[in-house]
C-alpha cells in the first residue's frame, strides 16, 4: 500500500520521470521516510509502554534480591535491552547497581545490552531489514551482555574502580519513593517521550535516508561485490568495527545508510557488526565510564566487546 | 522553594533545567533552581539514571526529561 502511496505521490502528483535516477532516489527517500517515521513511533510507544512495568528501580531490586539464583546474568541483559540508554545516565547506574549490592559482572551486562538494543536501533532495523534479522540482531545483543558480563564477572574487578566509586559503592542504596501518577498521565508521558526520541533523532535519520537514497539511486547494483569478493570479508568485518567505534550521533544515520550499502553488494554480516559497533560502543560512553574505572578495565570491556562483534560478523556472513 | 536538577551536563539536563525554570515562571513562584553536577552528591538522592529533579530535597523523577506541564503540575503539587 505504502509502495502505491509513494507511486502516486511520485509520478501523478509530481509528474516525474520514472526513467530518471533521481525519481528512484526520491521515490526511496519519501518511501523510506513514510515507513521509518511510522515504525520509529510505534516501537518507541511500545518500548515505552513495556517501561512502565519496568522501571529501572525494580529492575535493581530484583536483581539484588537473590531470587533470579544464577540467572542474574541473562536477567540483566534482558532489562538492559528493555531500558532505553542515555550514555549520560551509566554512571549513575553503575554506582546505583554497585550500592544495592549487584556484582560488577552483572552490571556489565546491563551496561552491554542497553546501548546495543534499544528503541531506535530496533525500529530502524526492522524498516531497514526485516524481522528476522532485528530478532537476531536482538538475540545476539542479549546473548553478548550476558556472556561478557559473565567472562568480566569471573575477575575481581573491584580494585580497577576509581577510588571515589569504591567509596560511594559502600554506602546502602538510598531507598528511592517517586510519586506515583494515575496511569492515563503515565501513559501521556510514554508517549511525550517518545515524540521527544522521534523528534531528536529526526535530523539524523533523515539525513542518512538522503544518503540511502543517493547510493540507492546512482550506485550500480553489486558495485562493492566487485571490490569486496569472499575473501575481503575478513578484512572488512574488523575494519568496518574499527571504524564505527568513534562513531556515535549519527547511529540513527547509519541503519538507512547501510541499508543501501547491503542492497549494493555490502555482506549483511559486515554491516550488522558495522552497525553494533556504532550503536553499542561509543567515545562519549568510553569517557563517561572512564570516570568511573581505570583505563585497563576500560580497554578490557571494549576490546571484549569489540572483538565479540567482529566474531558475530564472521558468523553471520557465514549464515546469509 | 528549592528545586535541584541533577545531571553531569548533557543535553538532556539542560532542556530540563529550562523547562523547569520556564515552569517556574509561569506558575509566578519564587524558587530557586540549581544544577548538581557532583555524582557524590547526586547518588544521595538514589538516583539510578539523569537527569533527576529534586523539589525541596524531595526527588520526584529521574531518568527522564519532563514536560513544562508536567513540572508545574510537580510543582504545584508540592506548593
Amino acid at each position: 500500500m505504502l509502495e502505491q502511496l509513494t507511486d502516486w505521490l511520485v509520478f501523478s502528483v509530481m509528474g516525474l520521470d520514472a526513467e530518471l535516477v533521481f525519481t528512484g532516489a526520491l521515490h526511496f527517500f519519501i518511501y523510506e521516510t513514510i515507513k521509518i517515521g511510522f515504525l520509529l513511533l510505534l516501537v518507541t510507544h511500545l518500548m515505552g509502554a513495556i517501561n512502565l512495568y519496568f522501571p529501572i528501580e525494580k529492575v535493581r531490586k530484583l536483581i539484588s534480591s537473590g531470587k533470579l539464583r544464577g540467572f542474574e546474568y541473562p536477567a540483566a541483559s534482558i532489562f538492559g535491552a528493555i531500558t532505553p540508554f542515555c550514555s549520560c545516565s551509566s554512571i549513575p547506574l553503575f554506582i546505583g547497581f554497585l550500592q544495592g549490592g549487584i556484582p560488577i559482572g552483572v552490571t556489565f551486562a546491563f551496561l552491554i545490552t542497553s546501548p546495543l538494543v534499544n528503541e531506535v536501533a530496533l525500529a530502524l532495523f526492522l524498516a531497514a531489514f526485516g524481522l528476522k534479522v532485528t530478532l537476531i540482531y536482538a538475540a545476539s545483543g542479549i546473548v553478548l551482555g550476558t556472556v561478557l558480563g559473565w567472562i568480566l564477572g569471573r575477575f575481581d574487578l573491584r580494585k580497577h574502580l576509581e577510588p571515589w566509586v569504591r567509596d560511594l559503592a559502600k554506602n546502602k542504596a538510598a531507598a528511592q519513593q517517586l510519586p506515583t501518577s494515575s496511569l492515563q498521565s503515565r501513559l501521556r508521558q510514554v508517549s511525550h517521550d517518545a515524540m521527544g526520541i522521534v523528534k531528536t533523532i529526526a535530523p539524523y535519520v533523515l539525513a542518512g535516508i538522503a544518503i540511502g537514497a543517493a547510493i540507492h539511486g546512482y550506485v550500480p547494483t553489486g558495485y562493492f561485490e566487485a571490490y569486496m569478493g569472499e575473501d575481503a570479508g575478513i578484512w572488512s568485518v574488523p575494519l568496518s568495527v574499527l571504524v564505527a567505534v568513534p562513531m556515535y550521533a549519527n547511529a540513527s544515520a547509519v541503519i538507512p545508510i547501510m541499508q543501501a550499502l547491503v542492497a549494493k553488494g555490502i555482506p549483511l554480516g559486515t554491516a550488522i557488526a558495522f552497525m553494533m559497533a556504532v550503536v553499542g560502543l561509543s567515545l562519549p560512553e568510553a569517557l563517561m565510564l572512564r570516570k568511573v574505572m581505570n583505563l585497563k578495565l576500560l580497554s578490557a570491556y571494549f576490546g571484549l566487546v569489540a572483538g565479540s562483534i567482529v566474531l558475530l560478523g564472521y558468523l553471520f556472513n557465514s549464515i546469509f | 522553594m528549592n528545586i535541584k536538577i541533577l545531571g553531569p551536563g548533557c543535553s538532556n539536563c539542560r532542556v530540563l533545567f529550562r523547562n523547569t525554570q520556564e515552569a517556574v515562571k509561569s506558575l509566578n513562584i519564587t524558587a530557586e533552581v540549581e544544577k548538581i553536577e557532583d555524582y557524590a552528591q547526586m547518588m544521595s538522592y538514589g538516583i539510578l539514571g539523569t537527569p533527576a529533579l529534586v523539589i525541596d530535597e524531595v526527588l520526584v523523577s529521574s531518568g527522564r526529561v519532563n514536560s513544562v506541564t508536567e513540572i508545574s503540575e510537580l510543582l504545584q503539587a508540592k506548593a
